[in-house]
């Protein structure tokens, strides 16, 4: 999926279909087949993505009712008091600390195993294997998997603590242990994919600069934070978003582990716009949370843009 | 000789360290998958080190529960999905790449935007129009959305852009119309994006949780991820052996497909790289 | 029966000329080149003969048809690329038989064309593999085949050979005539390599600045080029240009080194004099008498070039005897017989010029 800066070099110095496209003319022809091709995309597109959009910000404008019918336009009274709320504003700190502990501690693992892994040693490629298997594990799996490990009575952690005659942490009831429990699942989750992309990245960089810098009398450490650090930064900079943003709409491993709770510990963005909806019926500010977690993500994705600009070429 | 000893010792750490954090990541398989041969009365009694090992909690999970059902319907949604995103991704990439036609680049910032705005954030509408058309706890409510994807248009479309200019120059001589260009040469000479397009549409719709949770309600539509939480939260609470057993029963499938499928793709890469 | 040219044009969107007034005619069954540096257009024009590239003016006739808005197709002719345009993902067999099974052709006749096509090209043996895993003139041989298993009696070729290396391309060479003629094919052929168009053209066109310079047969074009640009584009190594003036009704004085006779009256006063180096007379003598002084000598086995730097500037190259003893730094006088051209300061070739006057 991702093409390493040399591979795209390569392939942009033949000529290809984009650059010589002054050779194909318009003719009616191609806007018969346009639409033939274009149609079932647009069309699905426009049912369930544009329309709900509008449609949501459009709720979002007006007072609804438990049935989710429009009574009262509002404009952006939702929105004011949604940031007034204690309530919401505690989920969007919960979001963001989730957000950033993910984001920090995947990329730091990933990176930290994608160095180890990227070493010629014999019999590196079961580590390799082995550390991207993660990839293979749905939500619900790894959600079973750390229930059982955080279990207070019969889970894992509380076995060996039990074994060890300490008193076992309450891992899913004390709101601050919560959250680190979210963060450790999701972290284990997301090391799968990350790895296998930064090691790809490193493996990309080009031999000769470690030898440059052997030659030198460069220390390893040196070498990693000067040469794979800088050479491998606009894959870290692209992980990082996709991470983010990933965390952003993280869902099933909160209802799976901790419900949003205890006590809206881990009552995440998405996870509230669920509850709103579908619990309370409170369709209006349900829908003004949906666009607030528009805006987020979309700038984000913006973000990407920018670095997919610069790396592939349009 | 001081210098070969040093450097052994880095080695032989590396490799320490190599195992520990692998040790480390597999941890929750090990522990999941030991304990799903274990009685759930030795694990509720915390006796993890029990010798009881046997396959009764499969047994168990496969005729107690409906698992093998919810597996069935991942799997026809998963693929269904997949060949509908391939077919219909293609194409629009296809036209945003080799046809010209009024308003191409407007259209195709549409597909940008679409990619900005998550699914999360539209499923109130959604869920109404689902329910509209008379969709809900049906296998097309989870297919019908997901026909195609604004992400998977814009990934073949980069890769489209790659094909030789002379391979649709050799077409035209040859007087291929724009389906026989696709067909034939397009999809054949992007493969390796469209496995990889293909994967990643069949996982993105094997890990849905939120919208199956929403809109099935019965075993007939219900998918494994949404079965896991209702085995895990109905009559069967608290039979450890027997959800481990479960969630061993899918992970086990998706990792061996997933060690087949990187050998694989690395050769399919390979083959991409000298081509 | 033919293919015309006529006032062919073409500019681009942002409004560059790539080709001006191009007029030719290509005589079916010929082989011929276009010829050219690179950015010529020679290229677009093959481009737009094959139907590619549409044309901004012009008419292009093919037998007798005029094709201006024919698609490619309906040309009925075949095109062999410079990267081969080869399919990867085909057998050698399925490349060559792509364009058959494009035009629905019956399988059996498909099946004896491909098989008779790889004969001719020696790639029976390779029929199974991939693109992939030939080498660059296997992968040749394979447009080849392509272009010879058509029934397209016109084969357009774009620097087909430049992708090889020296010693396959003067097989390939070879190869890719012998087949013209057996096939008694119409082969437009462009290359951006005087030696290819030399030595394989029935005619030659040469390109340059999006204008035809001249078109005629390798011997025309090195013997009475139409002007500087085609004299020094033909010929290893190039023809030596000096700077001229008349200072009688028959001499020309060359360089202010050394003089040459006029064969008959011209009017400008100020000319260029192309000689080709074998044309070039060198003689060892003292400095007094020297007019130039040698710079380097290259040995080619049977040959020597002498390069050498003129008394008065400009730099020549001679072509000598390889038993002919000569050394840099060398003093020598450098002089020309006869055989020499003139060109006045446009460039225009105007050595046969005041013969036609006076014939």
């Amino acid at each position: 999926m991702l093409k390493s800066p040399t591979t795209d070099q390569t392939i942009s110095k033949k000529q290809t279909v984009s650059k010589s496209k002054s050779t194909f003319k318009l003719n009616a022809n191609d806007k018969y087949f346009s639409l033939l091709f274009l149609g079932p995309s647009l069309f699905i597109l426009g049912l369930f993505v544009f329309y709900p959009m509008i449609k949501t910000f459009y709720i979002s404008m007006f007072l609804t009712n438990t049935l989710g019918k429009t009574s009262v336009f509002a404009g952006f009274s939702n929105y004011a008091k949604l940031l007034q709320s204690p309530d919401f504003l505690n989920s969007l700190v919960v979001t963001l600390a989730y957000v950033v502990g993910v984001t920090f501690f995947t990329l730091a693992i990933s990176l930290l195993l994608a160095n180890l892994a990227s070493k010629k040693l014999p019999g590196i490629s079961i580590f390799r294997t082995l550390y991207s298997v993660t990839m293979g594990v749905s939500v619900s799996v790894a959600a079973i998997f750390w229930l059982f490990i955080f279990n207070p009575s019969t889970g894992f952690f509380a076995i060996i603590a039990n074994a060890l005659k300490m008193t076992p942490i309450n891992w899913l009831t004390d709101p601050k242990n919560a959250m680190w429990a979210v963060i450790i699942t999701t972290v284990w989750m997301n090391l799968g994919f990350t790895f296998l992309i930064l090691l790809g990245a490193i493996e990309s960089v080009p031999q000769t600069l470690y030898e440059a810098a052997s030659v030198e009398g460069a220390s390893p450490r040196f070498q990693f934070f000067k040469i794979t650090l800088p050479m491998i930064s606009p894959t870290l900079f692209f992980v990082s978003t996709i991470t983010i943003i990933g965390a952003f709409k993280s869902f099933g491993l909160i209802d799976l582990i901790t419900k949003g709770g205890p006590t809206n510990a881990t009552n995440m963005l998405v996870y509230r716009i669920y509850k709103d909806a579908f619990y309370s019926g409170n369709y209006a500010q349900a829908s003004t949370e949906a666009i607030i977690l528009t805006v987020i993500i979309a700038a984000f994705t913006l973000l990407q843009f920018k670095f997919l600009e610069k790396k592939v070429n349009y | 000789m001081a210098e070969n000893n040093n450097s052994l010792i880095k080695r032989i750490l590396t490799y320490v360290l190599l195992i520990a954090l692998a040790l480390v990541i597999l941890a929750p398989f090990f522990i999941g998958i030991w304990t799903s041969f274990l009685p759930t009365m030795d694990i509720a009694k915390g006796d993890l080190f029990s010798t009881n090992l046997s396959f009764d909690n499969y047994v168990a999970a496969f005729t107690k529960t409906p698992i093998l059902r919810y597996l069935a319907n991942s799997f026809v949604i998963s693929t269904l999905t997949m060949v509908a995103q391939l077919l219909f991704c293609s194409m629009s990439a296809y036209a945003f790449v080799f046809l010209k036609f009024k308003g191409r680049n407007f259209l195709f910032g549409l597909f940008l935007v679409t990619m900005m705005l998550p699914f999360e954030a539209q499923i109130i509408p959604n869920f109404q129009t689902v329910k509209f058309l008379g969709m809900l706890d049906n296998y097309s409510v989870l297919i019908v959305p997901f026909l195609t994807s604004a992400f998977g248009t814009f990934m073949l479309r980069q890769s489209f852009k790659q094909t030789p200019a002379e391979l649709k120059e050799a077409s035209d001589i040859e007087g291929l119309n724009h389906f026989q260009f696709y067909w034939n040469v397009v999809l054949p000479y992007n493969k390796i994006s469209m496995i990889t397009l293909g994967a990643y549409s069949f996982l993105g719709a094997w890990n849905q949780y939120l919208w199956p949770m929403l809109t099935t309600f019965s075993n007939n539509s219900r998918v494994i991820q949404n079965g896991l939480r209702q085995l895990q939260s109905e009559e069967t609470f608290n039979d450890w052996g027997m959800i481990q057993a479960s969630a061993a029963i899918i992970v086990i499938p998706t990792i061996i497909v997933l060690f087949i499928g990187q050998h694989y793709f690395k050769s399919g890469l390979n083959e991409g790289a000298v081509k | 029966m033919s293919t015309i040219l006529k006032n062919v044009s073409k500019e681009f969107d942002q409004g560059k000329k790539v080709l001006d007034n191009v007029s030719a005619e290509i005589q079916t069954g010929e082989f011929f080149v276009i010829v050219g540096p690179s950015g010529c257009g020679k290229s677009t024009l093959l481009r737009i003969i094959a139907g590619l590239t549409q044309i901004s003016a012009g008419t292009i006739k093919i037998e007798n048809r005029v094709v201006n808005d024919l698609s490619p197709k309906d040309r009925n002719l075949t095109m062999v690329f410079q990267s081969y345009a080869l399919f990867p993902f085909l057998s050698v067999w399925e490349n060559v038989a792509f364009g058959l099974k494009a035009r629905k052709v019956d399988s059996l006749e498909i099946e004896s064309r491909v098989n008779d096509a790889l004969k001719m090209v020696n790639l029976e043996e390779l029929r199974d593999r991939k693109p992939r895993e030939l080498s660059g003139g296997q992968r040749q041989r394979v447009a080849l085949a392509r272009a010879v298993a058509s029934d397209a009696k016109i084969c357009l070729m774009d620097e087909p050979l430049s992708n090889l290396d020296a010693q396959l391309r003067i097989k390939m060479r070879q190869e890719i005539y012998a087949l013209q003629r057996k096939l008694g094919l119409t082969l437009i052929y462009v290359t951006h390599d005087q030696v290819e168009a030399m030595t394989m053209a029935d005619h030659i066109m040469v390109l340059n600045d999006s204008k035809i310079q001249q078109v005629g047969t390798p011997e025309e074009i090195y013997q009475h080029p139409a002007n500087e640009f085609v004299a020094s584009f033909f010929g290893v190594p190039p023809i030596n240009i000096l700077p001229a003036q008349k200072i009688s009704e028959a001499i020309l004085q060359v360089n202010n080194d050394f003089e040459v006779t006029l064969p008959h009256p011209i009017e400008q006063k100020n000319v260029r004099v192309g000689v080709r180096p074998t044309e070039m007379k060198i003689v060892d003598t003292d400095e007094l008498h020297a007019n130039a002084t040698i710079k380097a000598v290259e040995f080619l086995g049977d040959e020597k070039i002498i390069h050498a730097k003129m008394n008065h500037g400009g730099e020549v190259s001679v072509m000598v005897d390889s038993g002919a003893h000569f050394s840099p730094f060398q003093n020598v006088e450098i002089t020309a017989d006869a055989e020499f051209l003139i060109f006045d300061v446009e460039g225009n070739n105007i050595t046969e010029q005041g013969a036609m006057v006076h014939a």
